[in-house]
């Protein structure tokens, strides 16, 4: 825990060195330097432009897509995939995780089904899914929420454990009833876990997101664009597509993991559960 | 064992065999086409069918071939860089932008352009394996190099240690827990990849490509005798050889608090 910290101190004093200009024309070099190969390979004519269009192209498709509202719409409806299913895990997980982490019955009944449940990749499940649920929006809701509740449940089963006996014996003692014990000392205790659960969660619920959209046959969501552009050979649409799910995952990443990351670390101390 | 454990089990075990019960007696009751939700028995028996002909023994040594492909693949780039990275500020300064930048970036999103551009068949699996597997291991062996003690460095160069013996006995040791997270993660990562991909760059082997395929001819038994097999092989990799690596290296050097951070 502490070897992590130290990262972390280094990162930053790595990045407030230099003034923000500096640092802005560092982080812009690597990508200029990739965007350049790229121009004189799509250019050089090595492969045809279909398969690997210039940039000009790429942005050019990405603008009109937005323009027309195609892209929006497909990104509004994975965004609206994943909150769904998310929300689905982390109220199902959390509440089995605690379930777990304060029975003794509860625990013995449920772990064995968690522990075979969760070692198969999530994609896996897909096809069979798609048989019971037929293809479409349930399925692939469904399926989110399934794989992403694992993450949940273990970690908040792990978190409820970690919460120290003395603690409860103590608020026990000082006559805490059984809902104030709950509320005061094992939410509270249990938080950075959960946290670091619905971190994972959403991480693992993000990534299979695009799988199961190529998979189940949605009619709008950017793997289904994506998929469904490879029919027609528009690399350029397929580009532009990735483009889009690489915004909406960087957004996830720094307006979701790392202000929960701070908010753990900040209030509890702690940077890894 | 004690009395508490002992229950424990019982408990567990009973739950699974609960859990079997009801799927089967729903299964046998006709409510769903049996098609749809094959009872065990036939479930079983399939399984043993493609066990002793040998299919599902095919099926598995492609995916294990293509995830092994690209995982070395990704051990042999991400390594090698994530110790560059640690050990100088150009190449973390070049590397690291990217890699935030791709990183998000989930694996299974680059399938049908790889289709496009590499045909379909082992190049687009084993390259969506390496894609997946790479960032976890890159990310971790930076980190793990910055986070080597700077006094271990300093009383190794004191002591006279070439530049050769400090990155073996100091850096590398010292990085190991973090390292060895990072290719669980990795393997991980790589392993729900390889399933995704093979369902959609389906050549005509492996497991993924199985349960996919058996879609097509509603064949419910095949795609539950063959998550049994990747459920299966997800759970040695993990225990057995993750574990045992784990004791091997970081328990053996004593490092098992900093490994738990």
């Amino acid at each position: 825990m502490h070897d992590v910290a130290q990262v972390s101190d280094f990162a930053a004093s790595a990045r407030t060195e230099d003034g923000p200009l500096r640092r802005a024309a560092r982080n812009a070099f690597p990508f200029i330097v990739v965007g350049a190969l790229w121009e004189a390979v799509a250019h050089a004519g090595l492969f045809p432009a279909r398969f690997f269009p210039p940039l000009e192209t790429i942005t050019a498709t990405f603008a009109r897509l937005t323009v027309s509202g195609v892209l929006p719409h497909h990104a509004l409806d994975t965004i609206v995939r994943l909150i769904a299913g998310f929300a689905l895990a982390a109220a199902f997980g959390v509440a089995v995780g605690i379930v777990m982490g304060r029975s003794r019955r509860a625990e013995d009944i449920l772990l064995p089904l968690v522990s075979i449940g969760a070692p198969i990749p999530g994609l896996a499940y897909a096809p069979l899914f798609l048989l019971w649920f037929g293809p479409g929006n349930v399925s692939a809701v469904a399926l989110v929420a399934f794989v992403s509740a694992f993450p949940i449940i273990y970690n908040s089963w792990t978190g409820v454990k970690a919460v120290k006996d003395i603690w409860v014996r103590s608020a026990h003692a000082m006559g805490a009833n059984d809902r104030r014990l709950f509320r005061h000392v094992i939410v509270p205790g249990a938080l950075p876990y959960i946290l670091t659960g619905l971190r994972l969660g959403l991480a693992q619920a993000w990534r299979i997101l695009v799988g199961i959209e190529m998979l189940a046959a949605v009619p709008w969501g950017l793997g289904w664009l994506i998929f469904g552009a490879q029919e027609f050979l528009n690399t350029d649409v397929m580009l532009a597509g990735i483009v889009v799910i690489a915004l909406i995952g960087l957004a996830l990443e720094k307006l979701v993991f790392q202000r929960l990351e701070q908010f753990t670390v900040v209030r509890w101390g702690m940077l890894t559960a | 064992m004690t009395a508490e454990r002992t229950k424990s089990l019982w408990r567990g075990a009973l739950t699974i065999v609960a859990v079997l019960a009801i799927y089967q007696a729903v299964a046998r009751s006709g409510h769903f086409a049996p098609a749809l939700m094959p009872p065990l028995g036939v479930v079983a028996s399939t399984l043993a069918d493609s066990l002793l002909d040998g299919s599902m023994f095919a099926h598995a040594a492609a995916t294990l071939y293509r995830v092994l492909c690209g995982f070395a693949l990704a051990i042999f780039i991400g390594l090698p860089l994530g110790v560059l990275m640690g050990r100088f500020r150009p190449v973390e300064n070049f590397v690291l932008p990217l890699a935030s930048a791709l990183m998000p970036i989930p694996s299974l999103a680059w399938i049908p352009v790889f289709i496009l551009w590499f045909g379909l068949g082992n190049t687009v699996t084993i390259l969506i394996v390496f894609y997946a597997a790479l960032f976890p291991l890159l990310l971790n062996t930076w980190s793990g190099v910055r986070a080597v003690n700077p006094i271990w460095l300093r009383a190794a160069g004191a002591m006279g240690a070439t530049e050769h013996a400090l990155f073996w006995k100091v850096i590398i040791p010292g990085a190991s827990p973090f390292i060895i997270t990072g290719l669980r993660q990795s393997f991980l990562r790589a392993w729900v990849a390889v399933i995704g991909a093979e369902m959609l760059a389906a050549s005509n082997f492996g497991l993924g490509w199985v349960i996919f395929d058996a879609k097509e001819f509603l064949n419910a038994d095949v795609m539950l005798s063959s998550l049994v097999v990747i459920g299966f092989i997800g759970f040695i990799t993990e225990r057995l050889i993750f574990g045992s690596l784990e004791r091997a290296t970081i328990y053996r050097w004593g490092m098992a608090r900093a490994a738990k951070s």
